[in-house]
């Protein structure tokens, strides 16, 4: 089990060709407090940097986007009733999908915990 | 591009841990640590400070200033008495808003404050246009608000006059030996007072209004959320120079004279508008779902036909759901009327409902 870091502040805890994919508590402290998430559902398909779903803050929405190409294999319900979860708990109960990674070599892209960290600042 | 400007309460924002962004030019608060659900629900249930320096305060000295002022607005400015506010708009030509504002008879003078991105052309427009009245742009003076149901409290321990005022109402004061202006209004649909300040007294007298147990800052996102919520139209999103105030809904700040007698810039289509309806007005739309609906999001009605567009939504913390006004066709807008909203790419359901979504709580 790794957990590997994008650019578009998401973390991607990965187990075989499986992952669970959420927001850092980096991203969730920029968007402040989160009112909506609006996700795809179980099944849907997509490519690296597509849009998976909004965030949306009361301020402003801001698009998730998918670090690498794969599959949604679960989706985080709990969110919906519950959105404010991603400014308390980003990176473990507030989790937003479970994915099957298409290509793992797309994870050499990705950054590790101490990478992320020098990203941010 | 230059550098924003810094208001005289900058250093307390850096201080009190703001968030600062660039708005219309100048360093502002968008939130504290509090954020701006909690900050929204302080100004709701307590009170809440606000910086609003960056808008310009203006002050008007010559003969028959208010009703100089009838020929650029479309209120009864000759007609306000001393001690009295009042709230108008520059229409231009065409009958359109040019900007909104605060008119306050000060006995010798009269107060007058705009927008803050509207100055350079607010003043320019009033020097142009108001003859033999001297029009002075105050760049020395702090503005303050304290606004909820404990404001009076709040500003009325340091300030007993603060108490006697009633809405739109203002006077001048002292504060910690300081002399302020004080008028009891403001934008959070809450009780509530602004305050001119000379701008080094500005922090001092605010962070005595901070002491308060029942006092927190707010910054510019609360603000937003709070008059949403009231139903107060913000200009540049709401209101601009090609809507009219009778399909902005704001007739009820045309006083009766005004509509009938006319004399403003744009009179002909108010008054063909109020005769015969706008071609659009603006509604207060409530979406069904969590989905905020954000400004240019397109309204639906049920056929499918486009009939307006959002031009302000965002989640109201009071409401505790989406909250939007925006622009629908003559002939829909009844409150109860359904209408869909497509935001991105997607109908979500939503009513058109009557504004405001929260109660106004002035002391009148």
């Amino acid at each position: 089990m790794a957990t590997y870091y994008s650019e578009e502040h998401e973390w991607l805890t990965v187990e075989g060709d499986t992952a669970t994919l959420g927001i850092t508590k980096h991203a969730a402290e920029q968007l402040g407090e989160v009112v909506f998430v609006e996700q795809q559902e179980a099944g849907d398909e997509f490519e690296k940097d597509g849009e998976i779903g909004v965030i949306e803050s009361v301020k402003a929405a801001s698009e998730l986007y998918a670090p690498v190409d794969g599959e949604i294999v679960e989706v985080n319900e709990a969110l919906a009733d519950n959105p404010g979860a991603l400014n308390e708990d980003p990176e473990g109960e507030a989790w937003i999908y479970k994915i099957k990674i298409a290509d793992a070599s797309q994870l050499e892209d990705l950054m590790d915990e101490a990478g992320y960290k020098a990203f941010i600042g | 591009m230059t550098s924003p400007k810094r208001t005289p309460l900058y250093s307390l924002h850096v201080e009190l841990g703001g968030k600062l962004v660039d708005f219309a030019g100048w360093e502002m608060p968008v939130q504290y640590p509090l954020g701006i659900m909690g900050e929204h629900k302080q100004c709701r249930e307590k009170a809440a400070l606000f910086d609003v320096s960056h808008m310009g305060q203006v002050i008007l000295r010559g003969e028959n200033v208010g009703e100089k002022l009838e020929a650029l607005c479309p209120q009864a400015y000759a007609t306000l008495k001393e001690g009295k506010a009042r709230y108008g708009f520059f229409t231009n030509a065409d009958g359109g808003i040019m900007d909104d504002l605060i008119v306050s008879n000060a006995g010798d003078h009269f107060f007058v404050v705009v927008n803050a991105a509207l100055r350079h052309q607010d003043i320019p427009h009033m020097r142009a246009h108001l003859e033999g009245v001297e029009v002075t742009e105050i760049f020395e003076r702090a503005l303050v608000a304290v606004q909820g149901p404990k404001a009076e409290d709040v500003v009325g321990e340091l300030c007993p006059a603060a108490r006697d005022l009633k809405f739109m109402e203002t006077t001048v004061a002292d504060i910690n030996g300081v002399e302020c202006r004080i008028s009891r209004l403001g934008y959070t649909g809450e009780d509530g007072y602004e305050i001119s300040i000379p701008e080094d007294k500005a922090i001092e007298i605010s962070k005595a209004f901070l002491a308060h147990e029942d006092c927190e800052p707010a910054g510019l996102g609360a603000r937003d959320s709070l008059r949403l919520e009231a139903g107060l139209c913000l200009y540049g999103n709401d209101i601009d120079q090609s809507t009219s105030p009778i399909e902005a809904s704001l007739g009820w700040a045309i006083q009766k004279r005004r509509k009938e007698e006319g004399g403003f810039p744009g009179a002909d289509r108010v008054q063909k508008e109020l005769a015969e309806g706008a071609a659009r007005k603006l509604v207060g739309i409530k979406p069904d779902g969590r989905a905020p609906a954000r400004q240019g999001v397109e309204v639906q009605c049920l056929e499918g036909n486009t009939i307006g567009q959002i031009t302000s939504g965002s989640f109201g913390p009071t409401v505790g759901g989406p909250v939007a006004m925006g622009y629908v066709s003559k002939g829909h807008g009844e409150p109860g009327e359904k209408v869909n909203l497509i935001i991105r790419g997607k109908a979500q359901p939503a009513q058109i409902v009557a504004l405001p979504f929260v109660t106004q709580n002035y002391k009148r």
